[in-house]
């Protein structure tokens, strides 16, 4: 028997469950290896039996709480995919302001038509999450990596170092060295630093190396005399949320 | 007397969440609503407050699939509020983008959205023992366009370098003789794609409606020009508000728009509506052979109209590449100096016309932000497809037949939910 997999969404833009539908090289194979039962953006079918289930997006309201807590009881194996999903992602951004004051600047006088939780959470924060896949949006690579590792049962290879790390193989010129902020010395790599590598700065999407305050690249926070507190004041798009986990 | 409660929750192959209701009693229709159930994100809530070189990367995540035409909107308003004006160089890379995302969503869309409904299969994945080699195709169409955006801008969901100002990494002569290669070799394969589209039988409907799109003298207008109404013709750019009037219904997260009509239309069928004499030579023979003749008034055929944009897009993207590539690229850097100022950034993404709208400080602060999105503007359009549509069929089509033809309506206008707020599905309440 083909282990049944499924996709599912929440807060999101869904380019995470694209990135998989852009796997075209791979795609195939996957099929012949397991069975997709529930996937909106791709097929029809509703399948609601699932060994496991590829989550993607945030959780920002009541009901979607619930679907959430249904697909943990359901599944054997769940994947956060992506950012909102893994750190509540840019969805957070909400957090940093009272949701009477945003719900209106968006649907004015009809904002209390619709419904929304005081913050945006990643999904761990009400289940368990097994194996998280990171990123905005998720690296087709990685996703093959937790894919095969759960078919073999097996822990998945994912960095826990920073992006420097991989910046330093690309031979990339330090972000700092341009005067501008990077959070690549607190960021977990496993994207080959595409940002910098595209003339860009880290933004992170990739969530917090495990403590950051002990874990971080120190050697480029001490030349450039920069601590992960101003870092994350000049620069914090993703990790609204787990910041506030640190505090 | 026919009743029928038609309640499809959720529908598929869409981009986001939403749910077709459809209550008729004696053959009479008493309620027919697209429902957006999608969570709402509060983009223009949480952007305010947040420096200018942010905003291009942020609200590109509005969506995954048209990110390419979130992002062009948004640096388009940013620019127009700081009075910068890019360079040659730097719109050619911009319209190249744009060419390349719109083969990609519009190849997605008929090869993995739409074909399924065509071929009485649940999903593309279905049609692999069926027409292996289509679906084969489909994917290497779809490659080439992932791997043309990404030539450009890094990476196709989520740009990289497409920033304020022009780029912070200009493309590789390879990589874009790579990909000019690739477009030339795989011509044959749009020709094949037509062939499958002809085999197709597309329902019959039709409902007259307002039309608009972008328009301009020198070319498709995709990336810029005027806003057109085929009620009122052209209009400034900045007029966009009087010709969206945006406004909240309760059943869905996204706003409804209306222009000079109840609704109207935008995305494919409307850019080849108003801009037919505009496409390039093999586009338009295309056009020819699906026996497309403007103005067609069937929603089903935005299908069609993806097809004869992305012979287009390829056409156009051939061209421009090979006259890029003639004159080479410069190396250019971004050079912004932030000011107060509001600007409007107006460009066709896949699924229709989009408005990015921002007002920044001194400082190059965010203060104020509107996003008016194609699917939202389409949303009105499509109830009313419905309401004319389901009493037309009612007694002659049984329920599962016509929930199949509503679906597949929604399916057409490609709705992009995520980026409406993000929502559909199809519910039939007998």
């Amino acid at each position: 028997m083909k282990p049944k997999v499924a996709f599912f969404d929440f807060a999101s833009c869904e380019g995470c469950q694209l990135t998989v539908i852009n796997l075209e090289d791979e795609i195939l194979d996957i099929l012949s290896k397991v069975d997709i039962v529930n996937f909106r953006e791709a097929i029809s079918e509703k399948g609601e039996d699932y060994d496991v289930a590829f989550i993607e997006g945030s959780i920002t309201r009541e009901h979607d709480r619930k679907r959430l807590e249904d697909i943990r009881k359901k599944a054997k194996v769940v994947v956060a995919l992506g950012a909102c999903a893994s750190t509540g992602g840019l969805n957070a951004l909400k957090n940093l302001k009272p949701v009477s004051w945003i719900k209106e600047q968006v649907y004015g006088r009809n904002a209390d038509f619709y419904e929304t939780l005081e913050k945006a959470y990643p999904i761990d924060k009400f289940v368990k999450v097994d194996y998280y896949i990171w990123g905005c949006p998720i690296d087709k690579n990685e996703f093959m990596e937790v894919f095969k590792s759960i078919l073999l049962g097996k822990k998945p290879e994912i960095p826990d170092y920073p992006i420097c790390i991989e910046c330093r193989i690309k031979e990339n010129v330090c972000v700092f060295e341009k005067g501008i902020t990077c959070v690549g010395p607190i960021t977990r790599a496993g994207c080959g630093a595409i940002c910098p590598s595209n003339g860009n700065s880290c933004e992170g999407c990739r969530g917090f190396l495990e403590n950051p305050e002990v874990n971080a690249e120190k050697q480029i926070l001490k030349k450039y005399g920069k601590s992960v507190d101003e870092i994350l004041a000049d620069l914090n798009v993703f990790n609204v949320y787990r910041e506030e986990e640190l505090k | 007397m026919k009743d029928l409660n038609i309640n499809v929750q959720y529908i598929t192959r869409v981009e986001g969440h939403g749910n077709i209701v459809v209550n008729a009693k004696d053959g009479k229709v008493e309620k027919i609503n697209l429902e957006i159930t999608e969570a709402p994100r509060f983009f223009e809530g949480f952007m305010i407050g947040r420096p200018w070189y942010e905003i291009s990367h942020i609200s590109c995540r509005i969506c995954g699939i048209c990110s390419v035409g979130h992002s062009t909107a948004s640096i388009k308003a940013t620019e127009e509020a700081f009075s910068i004006i890019p360079t040659d160089q730097t719109v050619i890379l911009r319209k190249l983008n744009l060419n390349a995302e719109f083969i990609q969503s519009h190849i997605l869309h008929l090869y993995f959205l739409s074909v399924p409904d065509f071929l009485n299969v649940t999903s593309a994945f279905a049609l692999i023992p069926i027409n292996r080699e289509a679906v084969l195709r489909g994917l290497k169409l779809k490659k080439l366009a992932n791997d043309f955006s990404g030539v450009i801008c890094g990476r196709h969901i989520h740009n990289l370098s497409q920033v304020v100002g022009g780029y912070t990494k200009i493309p590789d002569k390879g990589s874009l003789e790579d990909i000019l290669k690739r477009l030339e070799n795989a011509l044959p394969d749009l020709e094949a794609t037509v062939e499958l589209f002809k085999t197709i039988k597309i329902p019959e409907f039709e409902r007259l409606t307002e039309y608009i799109s972008l328009q301009n003298d020198s070319e498709f207008a995709l990336y810029d020009g005027f806003i057109y109404s085929s009620d009122t013709g052209r209009h400034d750019h900045k007029d966009y508000r009087n010709l969206t009037n945006e406004y909240c219904v309760p059943h869905s997260t996204a706003k409804h728009c209306k222009a000079n009509r109840d609704s109207y239309m935008v995305g494919a069928l409307a850019r080849v509506n108003n801009n037919f004499q505009k496409l390039s030579p093999l586009a338009k023979s295309i056009a020819n052979e699906l026996g497309f003749r403007p103005f067609v008034h069937n929603p089903y055929y935005i299908n069609i109209a993806q097809l004869i944009e992305t012979a287009h897009c390829f056409e156009e993207s051939i061209k421009m590449l090979t006259e890029l590539l003639r004159k080479g690229l410069k190396e250019e850097k971004p050079n912004v100096k932030p000011r107060a100022g509001t600007g409007v950034g107006a460009v066709e993404a896949p699924r229709g016309i989009l408005y990015h709208e921002y007002t920044y400080n001194s400082e190059g602060i965010l203060i104020n932000a509107n996003c008016v999105i194609p699917t939202g503007q389409n949303l009105k359009n499509i109830e009313l497809d419905m309401k004319k549509l389901v009493p037309e069929i009612i007694e002659k089509e049984n329920e599962e037949d016509i929930t199949k033809k509503l679906e597949m309506l929604v399916r057409a206008y490609d709705p992009c939910i995520s980026c409406s707020a993000h929502l559909l599905d199809v519910e039939f309440k007998k």
